[in-house]
């Protein structure tokens, strides 16, 4: 009897909660701004948004007593958890004619309650989003209650159809999206493409569970001789990869390009502070400074306008403009060598707002334009021709991002690079190794530093001028997000990273408003539930191989 | 020919506490030594004054007829000391074999810019440091284990990947601070027979810090017992074994200590 | 002599070398600087002791947020990055009954119950953010290695930030005026606005108020032990768990009220205006000495009067126009200062001394 109680209890408890985090979606804005953006037919991703504050919850709750409980109870709770959740939401529409919530909550207003309530007014359309709540409580108790193969497969089907129909923009900005037309609504997926993809989903689940015993063998089968079946197949792998790569910007056309672009931009500084964070275990807060010194130095050295110094083209000023973030890098590392962590997190921040403040000054105006930026800055030159869309930067930054990813994975495999891993492991010990902390703390400050300011070289050049606000604080933790939310230490979890949190953002545009918060919440997911970042670097298996290098 | 380490009036202080006080001690050539005392003597610290974690505020340590004391921690390592922890301390999130070599970094040469261009002074240096780290792997036993995460080996495991990184440095003098600690009298007993096995095999002078006392008496040549910080008795095992000071020392401060801590607690 | 160059050169890092010559170039500068402008007398006696009282009122409100960081410091050792932000929730959240009441004109008829009821308002939003964090962001991660929890803390920090822009929007909100706070007043002989006098006496108070607490309350005596050593204080039966919570509430309810007194300063509230109060407040917390109550005290009002009269009294004997643009650039300086010649802070010796 008293374990039935605390069921309930806690079925109340999550429903509360439920209603909490759906009401914090609501009142954020998220609901309304997502709502925007179709996914399946007329659902909506602000439906999803509240859908899911109230799922994650049931589903938790519900799997949890899984075992324990009887089909039916879980039914029952699953209905109370969403009933309850869409109550507290449903009670912000029903009392708004008494409540003044606008006048503090910019978002509540008779758009926000009409969406809550289908349009149906305050009573019946409550009592829908109730009903609503509840049958979705139910549904995800049906999810959890079936055998664990199909429970995994139906959800993981499930955010895949909503990812698929967030992109669905993806196929039709393409050259070749007509070959999706038909699975495509107005905006995002009709429901004949929803089920498509939910299926297929489904479908490789299913094949792949019941195919792997044969695998597995084979992979042991071909172990010994010379070129095997696996290498083979990698080699293939990696020049299919290439001609997409090669390949991608004349398919995607030029405005995802663009976005490919920065996402580019983020993977080479990604790539950079990943040596810092992820090597040498250094939280860097201020690499957005070389960003702008690598920019500033590109805009001063290249500009043809009032504040251009030297008139070179792209490629003279490419290596100073690394040199000097290199500088920078060495000559900001010095003062902090000997600090804590925690300590180097702020000071490092405390330079990047230097960098921004003595930008933006009107004592350094003369020199570097003050609010008003670089204007002028020319396109690189190449062989006659001018590197000038989207499409052409593409292949220049894919050129930055092969140079970094170079250089980052041959010092990762050195001496240098397991002496960074070492320090970051533990400081004290790794001198009792012999290391000598200031130079191995020194060339991670260098390293990380000339990537950033390649990418602000590069940067600098493709968007012709440069202003301080580009170069806020905000970017130094965007480069942060991504490689934590890709895995620290980790080079293809940077491109992973910037992909998730640079790309989506730009694709999605309803995001705009809302990136930092989510990069905030992801930020702390990840440090919850996956600190080892999405795709963690694989360990590297030598004891009984031969080659070093390559 | 000259002892390899000698200490002479070694005094670390930390504010008004005396943890090394006017230290003399030496150590011969091939030698395996030992420090013991209740805890809290200050058998650590002056371990740390040895590597050049801390600097003692008077006194000098000569190592192979150098004063090393207030060099940094990694020219002491250079010069040819290695040591171990009481409480391990490994990177754990690097593999065994990745750990050893670590511990080779004082012998490789190669710079960034081998590194990024492949030059044949990074590969010799990297093939030998493989090599040699899969030598030690095996001489301490490890052999198949050097792919895990130092985190994921066993606890008798990671004490010899331990002592096998201090060895990849090569290094003249090897300071192993309680190897046996949390070992079961096999396990102790195995590790007696391989700290023997490394001076016999390799010509190492060894410094142990030791609890247990059957241990010290094993192996040790020679004991120094400190207390509150001061030597209070140096000799071999059983001249040690038959010293009334030691003797009230350990059983002694043994006692009062346990009724200071009872007090400190109530 | 030759050999005793040798053992002293062996021993001499360049790195203590280079550390040294910034610090000096910084001591020259500010020197130069300092000299410069009592050359030019830019300013009359009157104006310096307008930016000292200025100074310390803006030092009372670091001190206030200091606390906060010092006092979650002494406990977890980690800096609660997301506390600039919690003093943001509170302060932003009081606009909104200042401009209510300033409405039905409470605000004026009974300004003293009208601020007090902001500042409870401004209170119980911080304790309530500061809670949230310290649950979800937090404690699950209060045995992970040191740079998690500071990694969750910018996370935390940003959420927060971005949370209260979606609430109560992006604008730039202005707390309406206080008649009686309106103008100045003589104390001493001395001119001063009414403002500052007010946020100069309600920080002391409630930094007295907080060091009774912490040093004779039997909650505050709970806390020490938890800072002094967290497993012994466990044995001996503090609840842990409940001090630190404590520790979180007592420093969001003091950035709460130090919220209230920034915006009766500045007037102005919006979604970002935690971030730099934030980070000076950390400043003042390790330049007092980070873990330390008085010294973050000490700490705030000498970074608010540092921060007061530098740009005038450093910058601009040195020629460099519109100086108060640079007051930051300041505070970090001293910040990196502080650290690298002094990161025990000026009054963290003590402590450090105790423990051991």
């Amino acid at each position: 009897m008293d374990s039935q109680n605390t069921f309930w209890k806690s079925a109340v408890k999550n429903g509360l909660l439920a209603g909490a985090i759906g009401l914090y979606s609501t009142l954020v804005g998220l609901v309304q701004a997502f709502n925007k953006r179709a996914v399946i037919e007329q659902l909506s991703l602000g439906h999803i948004t509240l859908l899911l504050s109230w799922g994650v919850v049931a589903y938790v709750f519900l799997n949890h007593h899984r075992e324990s409980e009887s089909k039916g109870k879980l039914i029952a709770a699953g209905a109370l958890v969403g009933g309850l959740g869409a109550f507290l939401v449903a009670l912000l529409p029903m009392t708004a004619q008494w409540v003044d919530y606008h006048f503090v909550f910019v978002h509540a207003g008779p758009e926000m309650y009409s969406l809550l309530t289908f349009g149906k007014g305050p009573w019946l359309g409550s009592a829908m989003l109730v009903a609503v709540g509840a049958l979705w409580g139910i549904l995800i108790a049906l999810v959890v209650s079936l055998p664990t193969f199909w429970r995994d497969s139906v959800v993981k089907a499930f955010l895949i159809t909503i990812t698929v129909g967030l992109l669905s923009d993806l196929f039709t900005g393409m050259t070749i999206g007509w070959m999706f037309q038909p699975f495509l609504g107005v905006e995002g997926l009709n429901i004949l493409g929803a089920v498509l993809v939910f299926g297929l989903s489904i479908a490789y689940d299913y094949w792949s569970a019941h195919r792997k015993p044969k695998e597995s063998a084979e992979a042991v089968a071909t172990e010994p001789t010379g070129v095997t079946k696996s290498q083979l197949r990698r080699m293939v792998v990696g020049a299919l990869a290439l001609v997409v790569v090669a390949g991608l910007p004349l398919l995607l056309g030029s405005y995802l390009s663009h976005v490919l672009n920065m996402v580019g931009l983020y993977t080479i500084m990604g790539l950079g502070l990943n040596i810092v964070v992820g090597y040498a275990g250094l939280l860097d807060l201020g690499y957005v400074a070389f960003f702008a010194l690598g920019a500033y130095t590109m805009g001063l050295l290249t500009s043809t306008g009032p504040l251009g110094i030297a008139h070179w083209t792209f490629w003279e000023a490419v290596p100073f403009s690394i040199l000097v973030a290199m500088v920078a890098g060495i000559l900001l590392g010095v003062p902090v060598l000997r600090m804590r962590g925690d300590y180097l997190a702020i000071v490092t921040l405390g330079f990047g707002e230097i960098i921004r403040i003595l930008a933006l000054s009107n004592w350094l105006k003369p020199l570097i334009g003050g609010a008003q930026g670089i204007l002028l800055i020319p396109k690189p030159p190449l062989f006659g021709f001018k590197i000038q869309t989207p499409i052409h930067f593409y292949y220049l930054i894919l050129v930055g991002i092969g140079i970094a990813a170079f250089v980052a994975y041959r010092l990762r495999e050195s001496r240098l690079g397991r002496a960074w891993m070492a320090m970051r492991e533990d400081e004290d010990v790794a001198e009792a190794m012999g290391i000598d902390l200031v130079v191995t703390k020194l060339t991670a400050f260098a390293f990380g530093a000339s990537f950033s300011g390649l990418a602000g070289a590069i940067f600098a050049s493709y968007v012709g001028s440069i202003f301080p606000h580009s170069f806020n604080l905000l970017i130094s933790i965007n480069v942060l997000s991504l490689i934590i939310v890709g895995g620290v230490g980790s080079m293809p979890g940077v491109f992973v990273g910037s992909l998730a949190l640079v790309g989506l953002p730009e694709l999605l545009r309803e995001f705009a408003e809302y990136r930092m918060l989510i990069y905030g919440l992801s930020l702390i997911a990840m440090m919850l539930l996956k600190p080892e970042g999405f795709w963690p670097e694989p360990i590297r298996k030598r004891e009984l191989r031969e080659e070093v290098g390559d | 020919m000259e002892p390899i380490l000698i200490a002479k009036g070694v005094t670390k202080r930390f504010g008004g506490l005396v943890a090394v006080n006017n230290l003399d001690f030496t150590i011969e050539r091939g030698s395996i030594a030992s420090v013991i005392g209740p805890n809290g003597a200050g058998k650590t610290t002056f371990f740390n004054c040895i590597t050049g974690f801390y600097t003692p505020e008077e006194g000098k340590i000569i190592f192979d007829g150098r004063e090393i004391q207030g060099l940094t921690p990694d020219r002491v390592t250079r010069m040819g000391i290695a040591r171990t922890y009481q409480n391990i301390r490994l990177f754990s999130n690097m593999t065994a074999l990745e750990n050893i070599m670590v511990g080779r970094h004082p012998l490789m040469r190669h710079q960034w810019w081998d590194a990024i261009l492949h030059t044949r002074r990074y590969k010799r240096e990297e093939q030998e440091a493989l090599e040699a780290a899969r030598r030690l792997l095996n001489f301490v036993g490890l052999q198949g284990l050097g792919d895990q995460l130092a985190r994921n080996l066993p606890y008798g495991a990671q004490r010899r990947l331990e002592i096998a990184r201090a060895l990849a440095s090569e290094p003249k003098l090897l300071l192993l601070d309680e190897p046996t600690a949390g070992m079961n009298p096999q396990e102790t007993s195995e590790m007696i027979r391989f700290i023997r096995h490394l001076r016999d095999e390799l010509g190492l002078s060894i410094l142990l810090i030791e609890h247990d006392m059957k241990v010290v008496m094993t192996i040790s040549e020679k004991i120094a017992v400190m207390d509150f910080g001061k030597k209070i008795a140096e000799g071999k095992p059983e001249e040690i074994q038959r010293n009334p000071r030691v003797i009230e020392a350990y059983l002694g401060r043994g006692a009062a200590s346990g009724i200071g801590k009872a007090t400190a607690t109530a | 002599m030759s050999e005793k160059i040798k053992y002293f050169l062996e021993r001499l890092s360049w790195v203590d070398i280079m550390v040294w010559l910034f610090g000096l170039a910084i001591l020259v500068i500010a020197v130069i600087g300092v000299i410069g402008s009592i050359h030019n007398a830019y300013y009359t006696k009157e104006q310096w002791m307008d930016f000292v009282v200025f100074g310390i009122s803006q030092g009372g409100v670091y001190a206030l947020i200091a606390l906060g960081y010092t006092l979650v410091y002494g406990i977890l050792f980690m800096i609660n990055f997301a506390h600039g932000d919690i003093f943001m929730a509170g302060a932003f959240t009081g606009y909104f009954l200042a401009a209510k009441l300033n409405q039905y004109g409470i605000y004026n008829s009974h300004p003293i119950i009208s601020l007090l009821l902001i500042m409870l308002l401004a209170m119980v939003t911080s304790v309530v953010v500061a809670l949230i964090t310290e649950r979800v962001a937090y404690r699950p991660l209060r045995k992970a290695p040191r740079l998690v929890p500071l990694i969750t803390a910018i996370g935390a920090s940003f959420t927060i930030e971005y949370t209260f822009r979606g609430l109560y929007g992006s604008g730039v909100e202005a707390y309406p005026d206080m008649k009686i706070f309106v103008g100045k007043t003589s104390v001493f002989g001395l001119r001063i606005l009414k403002v500052h006098l007010l946020v100069i006496i309600l920080s002391i108070l409630l930094m007295a108020g907080l060091y009774a607490y912490v040093q004779y309350t039997k909650a505050g005596k709970a806390m020490r032990a938890v800072a002094e050593d967290k497993d012994v204080a466990s044995l001996m039966g503090v609840d842990v768990d409940r001090v630190i919570v404590n520790t979180f509430i007592l420093g969001a309810a003091l950035a709460g009220i130090a919220g209230v007194l920034y915006a009766l300063i500045f007037k102005q509230v919006h979604f970002f205006m935690g971030f730099i109060p934030g980070i000076k407040a950390f400043t003042a917390a390790v330049v007092g000495g980070i873990g330390n109550v008085p010294g973050a005290m000490l700490g705030g009002f000498i970074l608010g009067i540092f921060e007061a009269l530098g740009p005038g009294l450093i910058l601009e004997g040195l020629g460099i126009p519109a100086s108060y643009q640079l007051k930051d650039v300041i505070a970090f300086t001293l910040l990196v200062l502080v650290l690298i010649f002094r990161p025990t802070g000026l009054m963290g010796e003590r402590l450090s001394e105790e423990k051991v």
